[in-house]
């Protein structure tokens, strides 16, 4: 949808600057003028709040970083003096802490969307792809971020995920059984024989670095956007002028008034409830001698954590947990209905509510000790946690390819301009 | 074969019915009928006078125990605290021993001639100092167990200042069939039920200046409230910048709805 | 389609102008925090003043604190010291001000007006030079050497041979006893 560049310079400077630097040009091309179709909705204005919350993110990190120290014996402290002593620390740390987590919430929001309405579909299956290669660098930044302030929490659950990788070593004990591969990889990722000082200062080089992967990979995502131009709520595609309006000020002033909702429930929970989404268990400094009776990891990881512990076999959990993430990689593939949006596709939209359902109860799980039941039901968790782990996989590996075959759609409108404004639009 | 089986089973059954006593006692959840001038949302706030009363109890009592290393002295007369004066926080200061670091003056004798450490009167740059030298210390002068650092444990405990409150308040006869370890005591709220802490409050245990209640209950309300300062000195900041930050956004979001509706009035 | 939709970049709306004026000091407010976070804590500045006993310093030796990041020489002079001080005339000095932070910014830089009791001398011990820790009891004036460029201090902190242009500074302070002082 990016046509011909239609910016015209109106200034001498503009002029000049244009023949050397087009960056005005840039602007106006993906941020003035660029078509954009009419009918987006509220969901639609995540892609702008998970930029912002980048930004914050990087920012506040960046402030932080002036006064964190990454050696364990002082990485505890060093916190705590930002939150007691640095001006205005409590508020860059728990815009920082609660940042990350307002971060999951806008990428889970924008990923369902995605989901609902087909985004994913050709000839968008790179924007998802990369979509899908910012969310695992969002985990594995905010993995290394959790560890930094080195809490109780923050050791033990590296030391839960990072052991994962030592049940490889069943793999290569196939070939050689004085093969460890997994527990090699386990050193070298902690540079230790557990996690130790070594593993927490390279966690904070590679947490200081990753956002800016992140941002850069952000740069391709937006890029791989303008090509095709965004997806809508119909799923079809724009036909002409009457389906767009300008980017700005249009979405420009429609996504800053999204954005300022967030930022409202952002800066409630920042101010108000800055601890809720935490840990208490953070608060008591490292001790590699002394478990905490319930680890778990922050909330937004709480699905995979599910999963994982839902398989007693060591190996077959994390691949298991692998698995769903590369799962999300063939979407394109694995959905084959020639219909994009949800709103025509009855049956399965029914199976993106009960997947919404399932990720959720999957959440509440991953919280819960291993050994309970569920309310008092009697049901067991795991076994609960099994049946909704088959769910995650049978939605994309089963429910989608066949949906895309069995269903039969609804009909779609002629046009984007036609089902928002009427038959008059036709006369246009 | 079936007279030994049936031996066994007697056996089995009499020793399973006779009264083996629990070390393990789920802890009750925390109390509620309890009330704190920082609990509400918006406008909590610490009572100046009940900081101030809750830090006489962390002196007298807790301190001889259980370290306060996080706060320094000149906590004491910032905003949002206890509301000591500068000179009331020095003279605080002035009352304690610090370990003095090697300098010129003392040309890196820590010792004197006794063993005993050198010290120095503390000054509002100090920290609290600590009971007991080390951990080592602290468990060897505490029956093996280490009475935590207090300057967080509000925060770092499930039901936060209800939490330490009931703790406080919650040493109890243990009920029949409990056993209560060796050098331990009962407490209804912790977990398990064994604790490692001797009930450090009684009614008395301290004497407010102003008259004010020195009931156990009363006492423990005011050390809680002190320690929840101690956890979080920045509350009441963080609570007024709250109120302007959300009245702005909202000013913010409304302007931001009008301009979106007058720009896309006509496109709908 | 209605023409009037289409927003005139010289139309200049009041509730436009109001959203990004409110945005705009938004943003300002926002910032203020990111960069106070940089100005010291207040326990850097509860360092900002300390205390001395000066009963520890033995005749004609010093001892160095720390004040502010930089070294503190506190000097107790023997009278023989602070008579060949008081002897030199300010006009051959290097530097003719005195330097005190306790006294106005044109006291000359007699002997007198370089501390509050003759016998101890409070100088900050950073060379006026480059800002290198001068050596207590070397050069030729009894006072200080700076081992970086040669700077000499004569026994109450003056400066005698550069490149030194100034004398050492005296940090404002004050006596809470006859043997104790304040510093900053």
């Amino acid at each position: 949808m990016s046509g011909p560049s239609t910016y015209e310079p109106k200034t001498a400077f503009t002029r000049w600057l244009d023949t050397r630097l087009p960056i005005l040009r840039l602007a106006n091309d993906t941020m003035t003028t660029f078509p954009t179709p009419r009918n987006l909705n509220f969901w639609y204005g995540f892609g702008a709040i998970l930029t912002f919350m980048l930004a914050i993110q990087i920012v506040t990190g960046i402030v932080l970083a002036m006064h964190y120290v990454p050696n364990s014996t002082m990485a505890f402290d060093s916190v705590e003096n930002i939150m007691r002593d640095v001006n205005y620390g409590w508020l860059l740390r728990y815009m920082h802490a609660n940042g990350a987590s307002f971060f999951f919430i806008a990428v889970y929001i924008h990923i369902f969307r995605n989901l609902y309405y087909g985004s994913y579909k050709a000839p968008r299956e790179v924007l998802w792809i990369l979509g899908v290669l910012i969310y695992v660098l969002m985990i594995v930044t905010a993995f290394m971020g959790y560890v930094l302030p080195w809490g109780q929490m923050s050791f033990w659950a590296a030391t839960v995920i990072t052991n994962l990788f030592s049940s490889f070593d069943q793999l290569s004990q196939l070939f050689n059984p004085h093969f460890k591969i997994g527990t090699t990889i386990a050193y070298w990722i902690w540079g230790d024989f557990g996690v130790s000082n070594a593993t927490l200062n390279r966690f904070f080089s590679l947490h200081y670095l990753l956002p800016f992967v992140i941002a850069g990979v952000v740069g391709l995502h937006i890029w791989a956007l303008h090509v095709p131009g965004n997806n809508n709520p119909l799923g079809i595609d724009v036909k002409g002028p009457q389906d767009t309006v300008p980017f700005h000020p249009y979405y420009t002033v429609k996504d800053s008034w999204i954005l300022s909702m967030f930022v409202i429930v952002y800066a409630l929970i920042v101010f108000y409830w800055p601890d809720l989404l935490g840990n208490p268990d953070n608060y008591t400094p490292a001790n590699p001698l002394v478990t905490p009776p319930d680890i778990v990891p922050d909330w937004y990881l709480l699905p995979f954590y599910a999963m994982l512990r839902s398989i007693p076999q060591k190996l077959i959990g994390v691949l298991v947990l692998f698995g769903a993430l590369i799962t999300l990689v063939f979407v394109p593939w694995l959905d084959t209905s020639p219909v994009r949006s949800a709103r025509f596709r009855p049956l399965y939209k029914i199976a993106f509510w009960v997947f919404l359902v399932d990720a959720l109860l999957l959440g509440y799980l991953g919280s819960q000790p291993v050994d309970g039941t569920f309310f008092g039901t009697g049901i067991s968790d795991v076994w609960l946690a099994r049946l909704a782990t088959f769910y995650y996989y049978a939605f994309f590996w089963a429910l989608m390819p066949l949906l895309g075959w069995f269903e039969t759609p609804k009909p779609l409108p002629a046009t984007i301009a036609t089902a928002v404004l009427g038959n008059k639009a036709a006369a246009e | 074969m079936r007279i030994t089986l049936g031996v066994t089973l007697a056996a089995f059954l009499a020793l399973s019915s006779a009264a083996v006593a629990d070390t393990i006692r789920p802890a009750d959840p925390p109390r509620t009928d309890v009330s704190w001038s920082f609990q509400d949302t918006v406008f909590g706030h610490y009572d100046r006078a009940q900081l101030q009363r809750g830090f006489q109890v962390y002196k007298e009592v807790c301190s001889a125990c259980h370290s306060l290393n996080r706060i320094q002295f000149h906590n004491l007369d910032e905003a949002g605290g206890p509301g000591f004066t500068e000179d009331q926080a020095k003279a605080i200061a002035a009352g304690y021993k610090i370990p003095d670091e090697p300098n010129d003056t003392n040309r890196g004798q820590l010792f004197d001639s006794s063993g005993n450490r050198v010290t120095r009167a503390g000054t509002l740059a100090d920290h609290f100092p600590a009971p007991f030298a080390n951990e080592f210390a602290a468990r060897a002068a505490n029956n093996g167990a280490l009475p935590p650092d207090l300057s967080l444990i509000v925060k770092a405990r499930a039901g936060g200042p209800n939490y330490v409150f009931s703790i406080l308040t919650g040493f109890a006869k243990a009920p029949p069939n409990f056993k209560v370890l060796p050098n331990k005591y009962f407490n209804k709220y912790f977990d398990g039920g064994n604790i490692s802490m001797p009930p450090p409050l009684t009614d008395g245990s301290v004497t407010f200046s102003d008259g004010s209640s020195n009931k156990i209950e009363d006492e423990a309300k005011d050390v809680v409230a002190f320690l929840q300062w101690a956890s979080e000195p920045k509350m009441e900041q963080r609570k007024e910048m709250g109120l302007g930050v959300i009245i702005f956004l909202l000013v913010l979001s409304g302007l931001l709805y009008l301009s979106y509706r007058k720009i896309w009035h006509d496109k709908h | 389609m209605a023409n009037s939709s289409s927003a005139e970049p010289t139309r200049r709306d009041f509730l436009y102008v109001a959203t990004g004026a409110v945005a705009g000091v938004g943003a300002v407010l926002t910032a203020w925090p990111f960069i106070a976070q940089m100005n010291p804590t207040p326990s850097a500045l509860a360092l900002g003043s300390i205390e001395a006993d000066l009963s520890s310093v033995q005749l004609g030796q010093q001892v160095v604190l720390t004040w502010r990041s930089h070294p503190l020489f506190v000097r107790r002079r023997t009278p023989k010291e602070i008579a060949d001080a008081r002897a030199v005339p300010v006009a051959s000095l290097i530097d003719p001000i005195a330097r005190n932070a306790n006294l106005p910014d044109d006291a000359p830089a007699t002997d007198e007006n370089r501390e509050i009791k003759p016998e101890w001398l409070v100088v900050v011990g950073v060379c006026t030079h480059l800002g290198c820790t001068p050596t207590f009891n070397e050069g030729d004036y009894g006072g200080w050497l700076c081992h970086c460029h040669g700077s000499q201090y004569d026994v109450a902190g003056r400066v005698r041979r550069g490149p030194a242009p100034q004398n050492l500074a005296v940090p404002p302070y004050t006596y809470l006893t006859p043997t104790r002082i304040k510093i900053g």
